[in-house]
């Protein structure tokens, strides 16, 4: 399945101005589940994705809200010279389709 | 023991809440009806030029609301107004003060207004800095002497303290400058002897009005009965809902770390923190930690000038130019920087031009998984930031007209290669910000960095 079908959300946004955060939201304990098991989402994942540094990417699975979390830095402080996303509110996307 | 009892009016003051919701809640008799008014979330440009993001109008919609709400009552509320203005410049306290004013003297209102000033000038910063008490947090931007001297305003994120001594000496509302977001609602607990997890986690949650809902159906209050080692949190508008999901999903928004969240004078830790419902439409959180640290800390946030902005955009949809779009860009942007030189006798240096592709990577930039897929037509946005906005004006000239008609090989003769929307094809944006501290700095004193003014007002006429 895709994880947009497992997700009652994903959104990507600003954790401050200088640092982004990406939830996935599960719609139940079964797609939590699934997805963890599948080990798919962790760090490395997330550093081949966006090319960043894997040591700079923080995961946080967190089974009371059925949600994984991960934070990273942003390359351009929200609203500086040569930002692309104000609010972080699209950075989320390349996640949206892939495959668990 | 009796709760202490919390309204949070709404997310951000100025984006509303229901009047009837509001009722319902003065009926539980709230200690504090609190709001905050701020955020760095919309950028640079509301610190730097001191503009309110939400409307005058608006504003004082809701601020007429609250005050009246809590000056009906026998026993008056305090009304705690955080980050006024969003960015919680001085300016913006005191256009946020104004309002006050203006409400106090159509409804005749008695009040003690306090106005906290969040504002550090350089070179405040800059003794803190050679004093090395600055530390910066995550992913912060270098710093020295020469940017702090430059930089065009700085605020500290105040905590509960001057809150705290302000309702102390009597103030009937509050309207802070740059606070953090838990110290609107913290305040009156602490100032009451009552200093745990409890009270900041009901803080963080009450932060964003009714965000914490299950389904949040429109921006509206939310309502918390604080207890030494629980809180309950509940909508006061009965069409809406917080679940044990809504409520810890709620930790998640806009934090970088779920479970830890870092206040001026220690750490939530709601790694263990228990959620469950509460009636049908509450929640009850128990087991929420607080540490407190041994060095009480206050963020500053400031912005530096970067130059004066014009922008254009043009849509691209021939082709042959889609097929060498790089290069296209690139070779574009090198006449443009020769020409500059040439016409203008400007250097590369001192200006920037910048390229976002829409329909290709504007959104991720370099971060951009997804490469090389056959483009249909894409969105060319270009920027010129010049150190005068006269500058920036000649730059872009150049710019937009090179980059219309540079020539590729496959096509001969003149050649234009961008549908502008707009005439002028750029337009001028106007002074260019950056955030520019994500530091700390240590103090002795919770409130050295935060200066309190009163305005006292009796029967709407204003005496002090």
């Amino acid at each position: 399945m895709k994880l947009y079908e497992l997700a009652r959300l994903i959104r990507s946004k600003n954790a401050g101005p200088f640092m982004l955060t990406i939830d996935i939201l599960f719609e139940n304990q079964e797609y939590y589940n699934k997805t963890i098991d599948s080990g798919k989402i962790n760090a490395n994942f997330i550093s081949d994705i966006y090319g960043i540094n894997v040591e700079e990417v923080k995961i946080f699975n967190c089974p009371e809200s059925l949600a994984i979390k991960a934070t990273f830095p942003r390359s351009v402080s929200s609203g500086g010279v040569g930002d692309n996303d104000l609010f972080g509110g699209q950075q989320h996307g390349p996640l949206v389709e892939i495959e668990i | 023991m009796e709760p202490i009892k919390i309204l949070s009016a709404t997310g951000i003051l100025g984006t509303g809440f229901s009047e009837d919701t509001l009722n319902r809640a003065l009926d539980q008799n709230p200690d504090v009806i609190g709001c905050d008014a701020g955020s760095t979330d919309a950028g640079p440009h509301y610190l730097a030029e001191q503009v309110a993001l939400a409307s005058k109008e608006a504003t004082k919609r809701d601020l007429k609301l609250l005050i009246k709400g809590a000056q009906q009552k026998e026993k008056k509320i305090p009304v705690l107004i955080g980050s006024a203005g969003n960015a919680g410049g001085n300016q913006q306290v005191d256009w946020t003060v104004n309002i006050v004013k203006e409400i106090a003297e159509e409804e005749r209102f008695t009040l003690k207004v306090a106005s906290i000033y969040s504002e550090l000038n350089n070179n405040q910063v800059l003794s803190y800095y050679k004093e090395n008490k600055l530390k910066s947090l995550e992913n912060a931007p270098p710093i020295d002497e020469n940017l702090i001297k430059e930089l065009t305003r700085i605020v500290g994120v105040m905590g509960p303290d001057p809150y705290i001594k302000a309702l102390e000496e009597g103030a009937d509302v509050i309207i802070a400058g740059r606070s953090s977001d838990t110290s609107i609602y913290s305040a009156v607990p602490i100032m009451k002897g009552l200093d745990s997890g409890s009270v900041w986690q009901a803080a963080k949650i009450l932060e964003c009005g009714a965000a914490s809902a299950e389904q949040r159906l429109h921006p509206d209050c939310m309502f918390a009965w604080i207890y030494p080692d629980y809180f309950v949190v509940e909508p006061p508008n009965p069409k809406m809902r917080c679940t044990p999901l809504s409520v810890v999903s709620h930790m998640l928004y806009e934090n970088p770390d779920p479970y830890y969240l870092y206040e001026p004078s220690g750490m939530l830790d709601t790694s263990e923190s228990h959620y469950e419902s509460y009636g049908e439409r509450g929640v009850k959180v128990s087991n929420s930690k607080y540490i407190q640290s041994e060095q009480y800390t206050i963020k500053l946030e400031a912005v530096q000038h970067m130059g004066y902005r014009r922008i254009s955009i043009g849509g691209i949809k021939d082709p042959v130019i889609l097929k060498q779009l790089p290069d296209y860009i690139s070779e574009a942007s090198s006449v443009v920087k020769r020409k500059v030189k040439e016409s203008l006798d400007i250097d590369e240096k001192d200006y920037k031009l910048l390229f976002k592709v829409y329909g290709e990577s504007a959104v991720l930039g370099d971060r951009e998984p997804v490469k090389n897929h056959p483009l249909n037509e894409v969105g060319l946005y270009f920027e010129v930031i010049g150190r005068t906005p006269e500058e920036a004006k000649s730059i872009m000239s150049i710019a937009s007209h090179t980059i219309l008609h540079h020539p590729v090989k496959e096509w001969s003769g003149l050649i234009s290669n961008l549908a502008f929307p707009f005439s002028p094809p750029y337009a001028e944006t106007g002074p260019v910000y950056q955030f520019a501290l994500n530091h700390v700095v240590e103090v002795d004193d919770p409130c050295e960095l935060f200066k309190i003014n009163y305005s006292v007002i009796e029967r709407g006429e204003p005496v002090s």
